[in-house]
């Protein structure tokens, strides 16, 4: 009771806003290093061509195996192509696959929640228990067995468990949906004789917006690791693609003696999905401080 | 909500997912690109052997009658046979299954050991050195590949510092304990035959800690937020007001609470346990139903991956069944009313 | 009329406290004085926000560790300053010797165990009883709180039981070491009406049977003057006014505490419309210079840009305005 019935002094509520979001991140330096970490990958992704001191395909077959070196910072793999200007390249398909996942899925998602939870009625509750039976399956397992149906081929692997995510993000955008449609600017809204289209693009959607986006933040991490444990079990990308997750497979029947051959590639897959966690993580503790313990 | 109508309310639920289940594998059978026939006939089969395995497929009848087909030979425990072991299906995951089971219980346990008390020190030192190191621990749990930090750990425990063994069940030369339970530390147990015992212990340690590594990241962020929940409740108030010693507040008055909701996770850590041994168990060469749907999908067994499909969902939706009755048996206010 | 000279339990001197926040301190304690004796009756009155709470928390060392930070003053309960003692010996304080009834019943019990072992649990925390014994004890004092079956509500989960009923278990919990102090912050805030009369009657009861020191936390000043002996008004983290409960009503010497008076119908002059204190408690984070009421007060003068003194303007009698000191003074 010691603060709350405290009156204060009027402020700018954005530079109140602005003051608690930096007093929140100076105080979480795992957030800062998430955020590094992340937008060192979009770099990466972007830049790999100028950032590779190899072609990615480059075969040299003089310098198989051949241990980390300033040649090779991280070593060549069995037909002696440059395993450090493949883990750069292995970001656009490691990381690109993961984007696209979540993209499609909080997209298809999203709408097929927010026009549930609109419309409502029959459709809305065919739908939702629909997902009901989709949730209550492990959607790995299913994400699995779909790649393998589809045919391995990262583009298979990437459908399937965008697929299987599907779900999760119909559920969380029909709840913001059903929460914002009793708000009183809906209701109003829907009194001045508005279409549900409109209302779901004018007053659904923006504000439906920014927890699916969190969750979105979080799920890239996760996913980052789906598509490469995919990939490891030859579901996804194939050789000679540069994926991490395939790298590590090739690199398992080497790695008694050449280390670095599954080292990089697999820290590569560590640090960018931490890097994603840390910053969805951040994220939802500053939208959402009781969840967050700061 | 009452206790007996949100059981039916789930089981109600659970015809529903079965039923969907049969229809997701039924479609994804469907979907594959080629022949079915001629995947279990051979490439060299002749024309008249391909209109035989069809016929006996039932692949020449309509879709709806072989999808009535499908579903009774599931509902009659028939999942096929599968192209690679040309055995039955079912039998096969019979076979691996426990093998899967004992990894899996094993992992689960070692991440309830070690993640509930690391969640509960880290809610009461929040944002101390113990909090911090945690937060780490459990980011690096969730962000984890699995299959390569297994690797990681097979070079470090077996290869460097040989102390561990990095695959297989138990020792070559150890015979594998009489099959009971196939569990190996029970059935040795039974069997009286100790050394098997300490060799299954041994192998499992590895795997079991791989596979745990990434629930116990789960557990512990979760246990945490739900602790310091919990100490911000009046009744954490109470207690301490009452005097009662720090160890009584935190063991008898937060921690049940805060596990009440946890609960409710075990069932979803199941699902990412399942998966997780997918991938663990091909590291580790351990014989259980990972592998074995791993082989299959590397030769394109179709019936041996759906079957896996199938049995996977089915347990995975039990026992979130099973968890989601215990919450509402701990949870007296459920309990009383139901 | 004198102070009661019974041993003095607690002992609050020129305390100061702040809360640390983003947007800086919020200077929520600014040199309060106060003292309890035994077996007498306190109130503490004011408005939510203005210290009561936070100056008992921190006596007992209940505030949250890591916000609350004192910058001034002293406290010494039974002798010994607590912050001083280990958390060990602060437990063997806490419900043995001093015991406190919060505000909100609803979630003071915990959800996921029965009455009767939450009670008997305090009881051989502090006690060398077995439980059976405790149990009966137990018993005993659910029956001093008048309720006939304690039996049955011994069996029962907290959310079996009304506000009120969960309000008796805990103030027979507070009572069950048989402390020298207990703190009532607010008891019955949040029960009906009908049901406050009877839980302050309960605990008035227990109190004068039993000897028990009482700090009864409230903005009520209606409830505080049936009930105790000595009041300290409060006003935004400092003592307004202080006395015994008669000669503040009868002559108040703050005018908070005068705004306070005409807010309640049963207090108030007769035939004069009650009246509400106009405006709010200043900003603590960033507090305006001399006294802190004079935003708010109809009798604010030059004298208010600098801070009053809690000074003794009778005997047994202090208050914090210009206006009154130097009456005082004068006469």
């Amino acid at each position: 009771m010691a603060a709350d019935g405290i009156a204060t002094s009027p402020r700018p509520a954005s530079r109140l806003r602005m003051g608690r979001l930096w007093y929140r991140v100076k105080g979480s330096p795992l957030t800062l290093i998430g955020t590094a970490i992340a937008l060192l990958v979009l770099f990466v992704i972007m830049a790999a061509p100028l950032l590779a001191p190899y072609p990615p395909d480059k075969i040299s077959l003089s310098a198989r195996l051949a241990a980390p070196s300033l040649q090779h910072l991280f070593g060549t793999d069995e037909v002696g192509r440059d395993l450090f200007s493949r883990v750069l390249f292995g970001a656009r398909a490691s990381c690109g696959i993961a984007f696209a996942i979540v993209i499609i899925s909080t997209v298809i998602g999203s709408i097929i929640g927010c026009l549930s939870g609109v419309v409502g009625g029959i459709v809305d509750t065919a739908i939702m228990r629909l997902m009901d039976v989709f949730l209550a399956l492990p959607a790995l397992i299913l994400a699995m067995a779909l790649a393998a149906a589809l045919g391995p081929s990262l583009f298979n692997a990437m459908l399937a468990v965008a697929v299987v995510r599907v779900p999760a993000y119909v559920r969380l955008a029909r709840g913001q949906t059903l929460s914002l449609r009793n708000r009183t600017y809906v209701k109003a809204s829907r009194s001045f004789g508005a279409s549900p289209a409109y209302m779901l693009r004018w007053h659904i959607l923006p504000n439906a917006l920014s927890p699916i986006i969190v969750q979105a933040t979080l799920d890239l991490g996760g996913t980052i690791l789906t598509a490469a444990a995919l990939s490891f079990i030859g579901l996804g990308a194939q050789p000679p693609t540069s994926e991490w997750g395939s790298m590590v497979s090739s690199g398992r029947n080497y790695f008694l003696d050449q280390w670095w051959y599954v080292t990089f590639p697999g820290l590569a897959i560590l640090i960018s999905a931490m890097g994603f966690n840390l910053l969805g993580d951040g994220l939802r503790d500053m939208l959402d401080p009781r969840l967050g313990g700061r | 909500m009452s206790l007996i109508s949100t059981i039916l309310r789930r089981l109600v639920l659970l015809v529903f997912v079965v039923a969907g289940v049969a229809i997701i594998t039924f479609t994804i059978s469907h979907l594959i690109p080629g022949d079915p026939a001629q995947l279990i006939a051979g490439d060299k089969a002749s024309a008249q052997t391909l209109a035989h395995v069809r016929q006996e497929l039932g692949l020449d009848k309509p879709v709806t009658q072989q999808f009535v087909i499908y579903v009774k030979q599931l509902l009659s425990g028939d999942l096929g046979q599968s192209l690679r072991t040309r055995r039955p299906v079912a039998g096969d995951i019979a076979l691996f299954l426990p093998a899967t089971l004992e990894l899996g219980i094993a992992a689960l346990v070692m991440a309830i050991m070690i993640g509930v008390p690391l969640g509960v020190l880290s809610a009461i030192y929040k944002d101390g050195p113990v909090d911090q190191a945690a937060r780490v621990v459990s980011v690096a749990g969730i962000s984890m590949p699995v299959f390569w930090f297994g690797l990681a750990l097979i070079l470090l425990f077996y290869v460097k510092i040989p102390i561990l063994p990095g695959s297989g069940r138990i020792t070559l030369g150890i015979a594998a304990p009489p099959r009971i339970t196939g569990f190996f530390l029970v059935d040795s147990l039974v069997a009286g035959d100790l050394k098997a015992f300490w060799s299954s212990l041994y192998h499992l340690i590895l795997p079991a800690f791989v596979l745990a590594f990434a629930n116990l990241g789960i557990i512990t962020r979760q246990i945490r937020a739900s602790m310091l929940d919990v100490l911000q409740e009046d009744y954490v108030r109470t207690a301490r007001a009452n005097g009662l010693s720090r160890s009584a507040v935190i063991l008898r008055h937060a921690l049940p609470n805060a596990l009440i909701p946890s609960v409710t996770l075990l069932g979803l850590a199941f699902g990412d346990l399942l998966y997780g041994a997918v991938l663990t168990e091909t590291i580790f060469a351990w014989p259980g139903m990972g592998s074995y749907v791993v082989s299959s999908i590397q030769t394109l067994d179709f019936p041996a991956i759906m079957g896996f499909t199938i049995v996977a969902s089915l347990g995975y939706v039990l026992i979130n069944l099973a968890v989601d009755l215990t919450y509402m048996v701990l949870d007296p206010q459920i309990r009383e009313l139901g | 009329m004198t102070e009661p000279s019974g041993d003095v339990l607690l002992e609050i001197t020129d305390l100061s406290l702040e809360f640390r926040t983003y947007r800086g301190p919020i200077k929520a304690l600014n040199g309060v004085s106060l003292n309890v004796r035994a077996g007498e009756i306190v109130g503490i009155v004011g408005e939510s926000g203005c210290g009561k709470s936070v100056t008992m928390m921190a006596a007992t060392r209940l505030l949250p560790k890591g916000a609350a930070h004192i910058t001034g003053g002293g406290i010494r309960l039974f002798g010994s300053d607590p912050m001083k003692l280990s958390e060990r010996e602060l437990q063997h304080v806490r419900g043995r010797q001093v015991s406190t009834i919060f505000q909100e019943p609803m979630n003071a019990l915990n959800p996921t165990r029965r009455i009767g072992e939450q009670i008997v649990e305090v009881i051989r925390r502090h006690q060398r009883l077995d439980n059976a014994a405790a149990t009966s004890k137990a018993s005993g004092l659910l029956r001093d709180m008048l309720i006939s079956e304690p039996e049955r509500i011994m069996q029962a989960y907290p959310f079996e039981l009304s506000g009120g009923m969960r309000q008796r278990v805990l103030i027979a919990m507070a009572f069950s070491c048989e402390p020298r102090l207990i703190i009532a912050d607010e008891p019955t805030t949040a029960l009906d009406v009908t049901v406050q009369a009877l839980i302050l009657g309960l605990i008035k009861h227990k109190a004068t049977s039993t000897g028990t020191a009482v700090v009864f936390i409230s903005h009520d000043m209606a409830v505080v003057s049936q009930l105790c002996d000595r009041l300290y008004v409060l006003y935004a983290g400092r003592v307004a006014e202080a006395g015994t409960t008669a000669s503040v009503l009868a002559a108040p010497a703050h005018p908070y505490t005068r705004a306070l008076i005409r807010c309640l119908p049963g207090l108030a002059p007769p035939k004069q419309p009650l009246e509400q204190i106009p405006g709010t408690l200043p900003d603590l984070l960033d507090p305006p210079a001399g006294c802190l009421f004079r935003a708010r007060c109809r009798e604010a003068d030059d004298r208010c840009v600098s801070v009053p003194p809690l000074a003794a303007i009778e005997p047994a009698r202090r208050a914090a305005c210009w206006r009154r000191i130097e009456e005082t003074q004068a006469a």
